[in-house]
């Protein structure tokens, strides 16, 4: 038998892991306060002044390393950056197609969070537009607590 | 210490959206017999250090180069992975015989993209606390990238299309590409929209395939071919991982990355210095973009730079001859594969598609979404 005789087999895998990941003390604060208060946090930089969204422990250009007392509320309301609408289904997104992700400027952050929008035709949907967020009234402690952005 | 290093050979497989014919293995050995044969080199006496170019997820295995170290020579011997784009291995292959601790490096890069699904691949390429849970991939990040950019600067829809439709084009002239042919704008835009504004036709498709080369110092070199090509420059950096952090209208990663590769090489007009380009399009609208990036532009006229038809196979700044990315070349390969483009370019050697009396190429190679990292290469002739 030659090897152009054999039909290619391919093994199937479906590789599985349930994972949780640490948010940091920073990413921590950031979600019990989103679920338990509704509020968004961001983090500044007390040697530069930067206000980051997300929040994480360092500010690059300072290589400092921010505290959980150098958090601040940011938003709730913003503005949108860029957009898309995406016209696929896949395993992992938890949206139906057609969706719409943005990365929205929340009023008092410096840097985006790329998000969903809703409760808009995306006709409608333009950069410079002001939106706030929407937030699940059933609140598990990660991203998907807020529902996605809607024009103000 | 040695004072150049030349690409002495280099060898791609054909590309297509599925080799079932051959595993990930096979494929390397494909590419690493035809650079071997070619230069009458063997890996047991004479390649000092390999270096290689692969994808976990894809390769379905953690530290995927294990699964090839019998076949690039890794075993009880020096072998170390890149997880990035293949122009990446140029660089630090390039690196450590300038260090004079190796003469002879076998890179190789291989991706089979059929192996599993792209989008949940490069989802996995997303941080997890903030940005994964939302199901964002490669395209719905460069669909963002791509409304920003054409916003600020007032890029149109057609002037993004237009780079397909030249690149598809050019792929027709390459014998390695497996996605090509001749269509108009509208074509390209009519095409199934995938993320707005980016269609089908606009995004690189998923492919199988791998590249391999050998770099060596100035001696070896000189000792295996008259024909090397040398490489004259190399930089390389990273913007920020949020894509809110970023200003997504321009790449500064790319500017620090090309601006060290030509300071190294002495270009200093890189219009009037470099005879042709090859650079990493995972999306239509980034080649303007790394017009741009890499000065053959000012910020924002990538548009108008497409649109005088410099850019074609006959311009006088011809890039992606090959087809670039659109024309079908694996993810991580993409950037392996664009130096041996560059290769074949000055050596004379690309056929259909060989720009007349290139004597300078420059490669654009990137990796994560929106061209996080960005790896030049300036080669030459001379
Ligand atoms: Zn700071």
């Amino acid at each position: 038998m030659t090897d152009n005789a054999l039909w290619p087999f391919e093994v199937e895998q479906h590789i599985t892991a349930m994972s949780k990941y640490y948010a940091g003390k920073i990413g921590s604060r950031f979600y019990i306060t989103l679920r338990d208060e509704g509020k968004i946090m961001a983090v500044k930089c007390p040697r530069c002044g930067k206000v980051y969204m997300p929040p994480r422990e360092t500010c690059g250009p300072c290589f400092y390393n921010m505290k959980v007392d150098d958090m601040v509320e940011v938003g709730p309301e913003g503005v949108v950056e860029t957009f898309t609408q995406v016209h696929y289904n896949e395993p992992v997104i938890p949206r139906e197609a057609p969706f719409v992700y943005a990365v929205i400027k929340l009023d008092g952050a410096d840097t985006g969070i790329t998000h969903y929008l809703g409760d808009v035709d995306y006709e409608n949907i333009s950069i410079g537009m002001k939106v706030t967020p929407v937030l699940e009234n059933e609140r598990q402690g990660n991203i998907l607590d807020i529902k996605h952005f809607k024009p103000v | 210490m040695t004072d150049r290093v030349a690409i002495v050979a280099a060898a791609k497989t054909g590309f297509s959206p599925s080799r079932s014919d051959a595993n990930y293995s096979e494929l390397a050995y494909e590419v690493i017999e035809k650079v071997l044969t070619e230069t009458g080199l063997t890996i047991g006496d004479d390649i000092d250090n390999s270096i290689s170019c692969s994808h976990d997820i894809w390769d379905g295995q953690t530290i995927s180069n294990i699964g090839i170290t019998d076949v690039i020579g890794g075993h009880l011997r020096n072998e170390e992975k890149m997880a990035m784009d293949g122009s990446t291995a140029v660089y630090y292959g390039t690196i450590a015989i300038l260090s004079g601790e190796y003469n002879l490096t076998l890179l190789l890069a291989h991706t089979k993209m059929s192996q599993t699904n792209r989008n949940i691949v490069n989802n996995d390429a997303f941080e997890p606390i903030f940005s994964r849970k939302l199901g964002l991939d490669y395209t719905s990040a460069g669909a963002l990238q791509a409304t920003r950019y054409m916003h600020v600067h007032g890029i149109q829809r057609d002037q993004v299309a237009k780079v397909a439709v030249k690149n598809l084009g050019n792929a027709s002239r390459n014998e390695t590409a497996h996605n090509f042919g001749f269509y108009s704008v509208e074509d390209i835009i009519e095409s199934p929209v995938l993320a707005t504004p980016i269609t089908q036709k606009e995004m690189a498709p998923d492919t199988d395939g791998a590249v391999a080369m050998i770099l060596a110092s100035e001696k070896a070199a000189k000792k295996i071919t008259k024909n090397p090509v040398w490489v004259n420059g190399i930089g390389s950096s990273y913007d920020a991982h949020y894509l809110g952090d970023r200003d997504l209208a321009m790449s500064r990663a790319l500017e620090q990355a090309a601006g060290r590769a030509y300071a190294m090489a002495g270009i200093k007009n890189p219009v009037k210095d470099v005879d042709v380009f090859e650079v990493g399009e995972e999306f239509a609208h980034q080649e303007l973009m790394w017009y741009e990036g890499l000065g053959l532009c000012e910020a924002g006229k990538g548009g108008e730079l497409i649109d005088s038809g410099r850019t074609l196979f006959e311009g006088d700044i011809p890039v992606n001859p090959s087809g670039g990315l659109l024309g079908g070349v694996p993810a991580n390969v993409a950037g392996l594969h664009s130096v041996a483009e560059a290769f074949l370019q000055l050596r004379g050697e690309a056929g259909r598609r060989q720009v007349k009396d290139a004597g300078v190429a420059v490669v654009q190679g990137q990796s994560g979404h929106c061209g996080q990292h960005h790896c030049v290469v300036v080669l030459g002739r001379d």
